[in-house]
């Protein structure tokens, strides 16, 4: 799943820096993530995974980070299998 | 509220109507000078209302934002100046009493705010970046505790007249336009080279010119968190709510004048309802939605308070601009509709019913923060952002 969300932030995360160099804790806002391309990150995942964001995970904590992405998403997958 | 700085709202608002009263006497002409409402901002420090919302342990009197907002409504129906300027200062205040925590230099400086009534301006703008608040070209460069900054500032409002600016940056020459920290600099610390006056449709009094601004303070004087965090959980939302709130106070005045109007034709023709007065319901019921879109606002504002899930959510940022965009939009109709129950004196400079001021000053609020950007970021969230449809939630 890492990998896949490595490749959706390259991908529409418009960062400045590539996503190589960010680690799996650093903070995505800091690296540049605007709240636009949040946006567009997020759909993307919701595409791939086939999930929808809760409106509880509609918050910048949630993309505050890739862990904090796939924090989120597994979260999400969890309640759907349930 | 708390037990020690105890003050009714009304003991407030009470204060804000001796203070409004000073700067409606000199409104028309700060708007005609183009000058910074020094009449009425010195009626606001008589009143000691500049560090109002700051805690008690700090000095303040722990007002809320709701109260604070009430204030702003006063004001703006008497001088839209003197209520632009007290708001943007609250709106920096807001930042520092809630963001601040944990730094002595801040506390100290809250306190000194209280003490002397110090205002306190914003330098957010930047050539090359226009007014995206949250993207910075300018960076702090930190060296042995000193910390020099250096913005091509192209609006700082009332920056020449205020006694501190608080400026955003990137946090070092080598982050991201976005990795921002906001600073604390006080007069004797920066140097301002003016390089556009403000002379404007509307909004006169603000003075929001634009200047070089060089300045070199100790490190400490860094807000400790990030100005991301301090944008969307406390900036963004007071900006919004309590310029709504003095907006509101324009129309409002408006609305006295063509309601004061249509009372004077109506005495004149006993027996018969004046033409205005139809339109005069219509511009009550608009006003009404005004008020009721404001106050929605600060009470969500106030239920997410210190809930920092809350104040990030999605959910309330789609709602806080709603405040904006309703609020800047519908004030505009409003006073276009008094003008029409006003006529030729409401049109005309110097009569009890003039408009002109209010009409100018009323254009300002779909431009401060493009009311387009704002809609286009609304946009943004709302391709996943359910819109809350309930009638209570």
């Amino acid at each position: 799943m890492n990998d896949t969300i490595r490749g959706l932030l390259a991908k529409h995360g418009n960062l400045p820096v590539a996503v190589t160099d960010v680690a799996d804790a650093a903070d995505l806002y800091d690296a540049g993530l605007s709240s636009f391309a949040s946006v567009q990150v997020m759909l993307a995942l919701e595409e791939e995974f086939d999930i929808e964001f809760p409106e509880h995970l509609l918050n910048r904590k949630s993309f505050s980070s890739i862990e904090a992405i796939e924090g989120a998403v597994s979260e999400i997958l969890e309640e759907q299998a349930a | 509220m708390n037990v020690a700085g105890k003050i009714s709202p009304m003991a407030l608002a009470d204060r804000a109507k001796r203070a409004a009263k000073v700067a409606a006497e000199f409104a028309d002409q700060v708007d005609k000078e183009g000058r910074f409402p020094a009449e009425g901002m010195e009626a606001l420090k008589q009143e000691r209302l500049l560090g109002v919302m700051i805690a008690p342990e700090n000095g303040g009197e722990g007002a809320s934002l709701i109260e604070v907002a009430d204030i702003c409504t006063i004001l703006g129906q008497a001088c839209s100046a003197t209520a632009m300027t007290y708001a943007m200062h609250q709106i920096q205040i807001a930042s520092l009493a809630d963001h601040a925590i944990g730094s002595e230099w801040h506390a100290n400086f809250q306190r000194r705010i209280c003490d002397e009534q110090l205002l306190i301006a914003s330098a957010t703008s930047e050539a090359g970046i226009g007014g995206n608040l949250r993207n910075s070209l300018c960076a702090i460069e930190e060296e042995g505790g000193i910390a020099r900054l250096e913005k091509d500032a192209t609006v700082i409002s009332y920056g020449a007249n205020s006694d501190a600016i608080m400026v955003t940056s990137r946090r070092h020459p080598d982050a991201a336009h976005s990795d921002q920290v906001a600073t604390v600099f006080l007069k004797d610390q920066f140097t301002l080279e003016r390089t556009t006056v403000w002379d404007t449709l509307g909004m006169r009094g603000t003075c929001s010119d634009g200047f070089i601004f060089k300045a070199e303070a100790p490190a400490e004087q860094i807000l400790p968190r990030p100005f991301a965090e301090i944008a969307a959980q406390s900036m963004l939302a007071v900006s919004h709510l309590l310029w709504g709130a003095l907006w509101y106070g324009i129309a409002a005045d408006a609305f006295a004048r063509a309601q004061s109007f249509v009372k004077a034709a109506a005495r004149k023709t006993p027996g018969q309802v004046p033409p205005g007065a139809l339109r005069l319901s219509e511009a009550s019921s608009l006003l009404q939605l005004v008020k009721a879109n404001v106050v929605a606002g600060l009470k969500q504002f106030d239920e997410c308070k210190g809930n920092e899930d809350a104040l990030n959510a999605m959910s309330f940022s789609v709602a806080m601009n709603n405040v904006k965009i309703g609020t800047s939009q519908t004030i505009l109709t409003i006073i276009n509709h008094c003008m029409l129950i006003c006529g030729i004196a409401g049109y005309k400079n110097g009569t009890p019913f003039s408009l002109g001021r209010h009409l100018r000053d009323a254009h300002s609020a779909q431009l401060m923060i493009s009311n387009d950007r704002i809609l286009g970021n609304t946009s943004t969230m709302l391709l996943v952002n359910k819109q809350d449809t309930s009638l209570l939630g």
